[in-house]
């Protein structure tokens, strides 16, 4: 079985403007509702206090909120997830108050509610954790985009190739936040490490596309370098498709029989992989031709030598 | 023809079998079991356990299976009801002798433990269980230290008859011991006694109007020294307690710069830890009573006065202790374990204060012998009418008696001892000494249920999704496909050896990224059949084909990991927890996978496809 049992030649290079535009608008879209929604942070990010409580039968949501605010707890949110007998709590930071204190109280609310309620889990996170979270978060993302633009530029010999590579790790984190921000999904550390997956995998398929790149440019340094990268987007195409089918056959798997706490993980990574794919066929490449990449720039020619080294 | 080098096939072959061994405690899941620990710390025999085993077939609680693993008995149980029964048996028979914790035990046969080998332990999400961040106030310890310089300088100066008009510690932002002379004060004489103090601090001087100053800075090295010993001596603490609770499993390690992260299994109550946890120990140094019999003492009940009677925890022995104390665990910098001339010895640093005391001590007593003692406090809450009743109580234990063999004061060895017991006493003496203040920032607890559910849906997710990537990758690639397969499986295989071996704790994320190495195997198995099959597009002969595949794919499939290599090692690096987690596991999966798709499935290919003679066309 193939998926492209001829070898395509779809002219990438040529339509690139309407790939720019497409991008611009996704990009512009999650931006602005990054912006103006922002993200719906997890607890890892917020500090406060997170439980999850189970119910044998459903119960009303707004119910279980009245009866916490009627008992003291200020602000709670609460929410169904997966099923309406599930519900997650969401309380500000809470002072001088231990787990297991919290807990008791919580417990005497939704036993009100159903005696038969149980607290599945609980946590208590200082808001400081959280803080240092979107820090060590930054860096990480910083000293990534350094490196691989540095071992792009040392592998394939030029910067351009380096850029068009970093636009699209930038490219596809952006629109899997802009997910976040739109849908509201709950944002936590499991995204942040989708997200950096996300970032790898992006990666790969442009290294992928590069690596095709720099062979064509080797065996013919005369073609033009639009019709370079056009013959090697399309040659890897089948690649770059089958592969990311495989992937998301997992991703997917996990999307829907991986529970509620791989959720959040499982859509950014799935998010992510569509983007990585688009920005690797149709933008990464492109960037580097706009930025004047020729085969000079990935296989210099070699300057020639005086004859010998006598005056 | 097709060949591949000998020494290849055998290495593969070497890697795939032991990765197999590593793997395979794994496969055999768990039963619920009871730790049984001796509360004095001595490992449990084989005598011990052969009592509690005639206990529990006396009393009908049914076991599977018991043995003896790092010097505590693991009891097996079938299911979880037989467990709580012994647990509450042997507690109530052997309350005091033993300490008990709920927890599991692997399945695995006699011969793989007999190897010493372990199943990945699992995470708190997917077992539950009690996680808790203690934040060192390493500023504190900073601080301490300063303090100790400050006195020291104070004390250097009186015993040369200089007057001082001030001596400060300065933490915040300076680090400095400010001394502080007067107009008529020698700022030379005052330089020189202060010479041996501040040794390795940056010293600087300056004249005010009143007089003049001497400054000593500690370097950034020192503060750093400074702090990693506090958190060092923090963690040593913290385990040798999380011991004492008799939690099987623990992990007690460093995060970050300041923060200990402590994760508890199979715990659900937080405040009763956290209690132990954070309490406060210390350290004393006495001399010991040569002239009066402690037994004596022990058996009449009369202690001779300015004596106090105590046990010497590890005989068993009653001593008599002088009530003066040398030193204190305050007064102690640093102990650590090595060799002296005569053998294994501990190695004691005291401050100017504990070394000044201890020379004086010393000078009148040598050949005597003397000792260390243990001093706890801690919060004990018991029931009393159905109350809770809290009060501090202190547990006092001699945990050393040695005899003094010459003059010393802040620098001296503790020997006679063996290397292990040597060891022990460092630790104990640094894990008892007062530890920097700590004070808990976060903490999480996780239902057993939930971390059952985790476990099971995560499973199915991941036996469904590499389920259809097998039937996949087979229909697309055919015989190929199965190869791949059979690579994506000996990937699963090498990942979980490679864990296992670390002994890396298993969570969610990491799960997850198992996951997402199936993905990064199963890209690299796919470009390398593309280019097969570009090539069999050409015209190449079959076997041609499958050799420049894997030359072409070479340099794609090393650039696209390497560069995802460079990211799972940045986030190994500033990440902590959850993604750290994440990121150790991508990390090795792509090392596991490059070595299965290169290697293994060129292994595989060649002795399939090398040797035929007639081979038309490939099956891909």
């Amino acid at each position: 079985m193939e998926f492209f049992s001829h070898q395509t030649s779809y002219p990438f290079m040529a339509t690139r403007k309407v790939w720019y535009t497409l991008s611009a608008v996704l990009m512009v879209v999650s931006l602005a509702s990054f912006f103006t929604r922002g993200l719906n942070l997890g607890i890892d990010f917020t500090g406060g206090v997170s439980a999850e409580v189970s119910f044998p039968r459903a119960v009303n949501a707004d119910d279980v909120r009245a009866r916490l605010t009627a008992s003291g707890f200020a602000d709670p949110q609460v929410r169904a997830f997966g099923s309406a007998r599930d519900i997650s709590i969401r309380l500000p930071p809470a002072a001088k108050q231990t787990a297991t204190e919290i807990r008791a109280r919580l417990e005497t609310v939704v036993k009100g509610v159903d005696p038969a309620a149980t607290v599945a889990q609980l946590a208590v996170v200082g808001p400081q954790v959280g803080n240092e979270l979107k820090v060590s978060a930054m860096w990480a993302l910083f000293f990534t985009l350094l490196l691989i633009f540095g071992y792009i530029a040392f592998r394939f010999h030029t910067w351009r190739l380096s850029a068009g590579a970093i636009f699209a790790v930038l490219h596809d984190p952006i629109l899997v936040l802009g997910f976040f921000a739109l849908t509201q999904m709950s944002f936590d550390l499991a995204v942040v490490a989708a997200i950096l997956a996300v970032i790898g995998y992006s990666l790969n398929d442009t290294v992928v596309v590069f690596d095709r790149i720099r062979e064509r440019f080797e065996s013919n340094r005369r073609s033009p370098s639009d019709v370079i990268l056009d013959q090697s987007i399309n040659q890897t195409l089948s690649r770059t498709i089958m592969t990311k089918v495989v992937t998301s056959i997992v991703v997917v798997a996990l999307l829907f029989l991986g529970g509620a706490v791989l959720k959040g993980f499982s859509a950014a990574l799935l998010i992510g992989i569509i983007a990585g794919t688009y920005s690797s066929i149709y933008i990464s490449s492109a960037i580097a031709l706009d930025f004047g990449l020729t085969a000079e720039h990935v296989f210099p020619s070699v300057k020639k030598e005086a004859l010998d080294h006598l005056p | 023809m097709l060949e591949y080098a000998r020494w290849k096939y055998i290495l593969v072959a070497a890697v795939l079998l032991l990765a197999l061994l590593f793997a395979l405690p794994n496969f055999f899941g768990e039963d619920p079991a009871l730790q049984v620990a001796r509360k004095d710390h001595n490992a449990v025999d084989t005598g011990a356990s052969q009592t509690v085993e005639a206990f529990l077939t006396q009393r009908g609680v049914h076991f599977l299976k018991s043995y003896i693993d790092n010097g505590r008995l693991m009891v097996r149980f079938a299911n979880v009801p037989d467990q709580l029964a012994a647990r509450d048996a042997v507690n109530e028979q052997f309350n005091g002798t033993y300490i008990t914790a709920l927890s599991f035990a692997p399945r695995m046969p006699e011969f793989l433990r007999a190897l010493g080998l372990r199943p990945m332990p699992l995470g708190l999400d997917l077992r539950g269980g009690l996680y808790l961040l203690y934040q060192v106030d390493v500023n504190a310890a900073v601080a301490q230290a300063l303090d100790g310089y400050a006195q020291s300088a104070r004390r250097a100066l009186a015993a040369v008859n200089i007057p001082v008009t001030d001596v400060t510690a300065v933490a915040a932002g300076t680090n400095a011991v400010r001394v502080v002379l007067p107009a008529t004060a020698d700022v030379g004489a005052a330089k020189n006694a202060l010479n041996s103090v501040f040794q390795g601090l940056t010293v600087s001087s300056e004249s005010l109007t009143s007089g003049s100053a001497i400054t000593g800075v500690l370097t950034t090295a020192q503060i750093r020294e400074r702090q990693d010993y506090a958190i060092q001596q923090n963690i040593t603490t913290l385990r040798n307690r999380v011991n004492e609770l008799g939690v099987s499993e623990p992990i007690v390690q460093r995060q970050g710069i300041d923060r200990i992260n402590v994760q508890l299994p199979g715990v659900q109550n937080s405040a009763e830890v956290k209690d132990i946890l954070g309490r406060v120990a210390t350290l004393e140094w006495r001399l010991v009573d040569t002239q009066d019999s402690p037994v004596e003492a022990l058996q009449t009940g009369r202690v001779p006065l300015g004596y106090k009677l105590y046990t010497h925890t590890p005989s068993g022995q009653p001593v008599l202790l002088k009530r003066e104390v040398i030193a204190t665990g305050d007064e102690l910098t640093n102990a650590t374990s090595g060799t002296s001339q005569t053998g294994p010895a501990v190695n004691v640093k005291l401050d100017a204060r504990g070394g000044d005391s201890m020379l004086k001590t010393t000078r009148a007593n040598v050949d005597k012998p003397m000792a260390v003692v243990l001093i706890e406090k801690r919060r004990e809450t018991s029931d009393v009418d159905g109350k809770k009743v809290a009060r501090d109580v202190t547990d006092e234990q001699v945990i050393s008696i040695a005899t003094i063999r010459g003059i010393f004061s802040n620098d001296f060895q503790v020997t006679g001892l063996t290397a292990g017991e040597a060891r022990d006493l460092a630790l104990l003496m640094r894990s008892g000494s007062l530890a920097t203040p700590i004070y808990p920032i976060e903490e999480r607890a996780v239902g057993p249920s939930l971390g059952r559910d985790n476990i099971d849906k995560g499973v199915t997710a991941l036996i469904v999704g590499m389920t259809g990537v097998f039937l996949f990758m087979a229909i697309y690639y055919k015989t190929f496909g199965l190869v791949a397969d059979l690579v994506l499986l000996a990937n699963v295989v090498l990942l979980a050896a490679l864990l296992s071996m670390m002994h890396q704790v298993l969570s969610l994320p990491g799960i997850a990224g198992i996951i997402l190495t199936v993905g990064m195997a199963v890209d690299a198995n796919v470009l390398i059949y593309e280019r097969i099959r570009e090539e069999v597009r050409k015209g190449v002969s079959p076997q041609a084909a499958i050799r420049a595949g894997f030359e072409k794919a070479f340099s794609a499939i090393a650039d696209s990991n390497i560069t995802t290599l460079i990211a799972g090692v940045v986030l190994w690096v500033f990440g902590t927890g959850p993604i750290r987690g994440f990121a150790i596991v991508l990390t090795f999966g792509i090392a596991t996978s490059m070595f299965t798709s290169l290697m293994g499935s060129r292994a595989l290919l060649t002795l399939m496809y090398g040797g035929r003679r007639k081979l038309a066309r490939l099956s891909i």
